[in-house]
């Protein structure tokens, strides 16, 4: 099962002027790694289609703010 | 030709009068990799693409549409009520002396629409930079995602962001089927 969120650490030097602000994130959604939809896949009620803007589950990534969480390290680091 | 639904694609909420969330989503309505750009781009390619994907063109073109005047509906929310002061505020006196409360076709930045649409009637070279398109859009959607604190808004954007994730991927199979081998004489 393949991840949707990448994250990566570059060099932080002592003469950066801010403090930093790592790990480093990148999304990779789901189309990335379907190829062609295979047939018969899981389907969403029409409703929740609505809610999640695609009818299958199997195409489903949401995305959440990566800062949320790294803000809160960076506070308590600094 | 079109039929029009007097209706949303996806409820609209904006929950913060935040002038200047207007600003930055106007990117997405008159930004180069913005709906409109989009939806004008894949009506006009359609016409030259092998005709078993020229219907996908169609539908998404047509939908792009339909998330523009989402996008339309947030902006206006946001400015139809702000002073003129407000809107200095937010960065749009520019906006606001040259189009009043209008919502307008250019990006964050304010440089309009310049229609640098690409289509090159080359099927693979077309849906390679529809692909793209859309990644950029969706990459967008994060960023406007990222820097906003309303909950309503969040909730209408990420249901676009996924739209573009839905896009890219009926792209990438339109890519397939156009890389299948059609009709092909066995030669023995």
């Amino acid at each position: 099962m393949a991840t949707y969120r990448k994250w990566y650490t570059p060099y932080v030097s002592p003469l950066d002027p801010c403090p930093p602000l790592v790990p480093v994130s990148y999304e990779t959604p789901v189309q990335l790694y379907l190829g062609f939809q295979p047939t018969g896949m899981k389907q969403f009620s029409p409703f929740e289609a609505l809610a999640h803007g695609t009818l299958w589950p199997g195409l489903f990534t949401p995305y959440t703010n990566p800062y949320a969480s790294k803000k809160r390290r960076h506070d308590n680091d600094g | 030709m079109w039929y029009y639904e007097k209706k949303l694609q996806y409820p609209v909420r904006v929950g913060v009068c935040n002038p200047r969330m207007a600003k930055f989503l106007i990117e997405q309505y008159g930004g180069a990799d913005g709906e409109l750009a989009a939806a004008l781009r894949y009506l006009n390619q359609r016409y030259t693409i092998p005709s078993r994907v020229m219907g996908l063109l169609n539908d998404i073109g047509t939908e792009e549409f339909a998330h523009l005047e989402m996008i339309a509906t947030m902006v206006y929310k946001l400015t139809k009520d702000a002073t003129p002061e407000q809107l200095k505020e937010a960065g749009l006196g520019d906006h606001y002396v040259d189009h009043g409360k209008s919502i307008y076709y250019h990006n964050a930045a304010g440089q309009k629409f310049d229609m640098c649409i690409q289509s090159k009637g080359d099927p693979i070279a077309d849906l390679y930079e529809d692909i793209a398109a859309e990644e950029k859009a969706r990459s967008t959607y994060q960023w406007i995602i990222n820097i906003s604190d309303d909950p309503l808004i969040k909730d209408s954007l990420g249901f676009l962001r996924e739209r573009e994730i839905v896009h890219s991927q009926r792209f990438r199979e339109a890519v397939e089927l156009l890389k299948e081998e059609q009709q092909k004489k066995k030669v023995f």
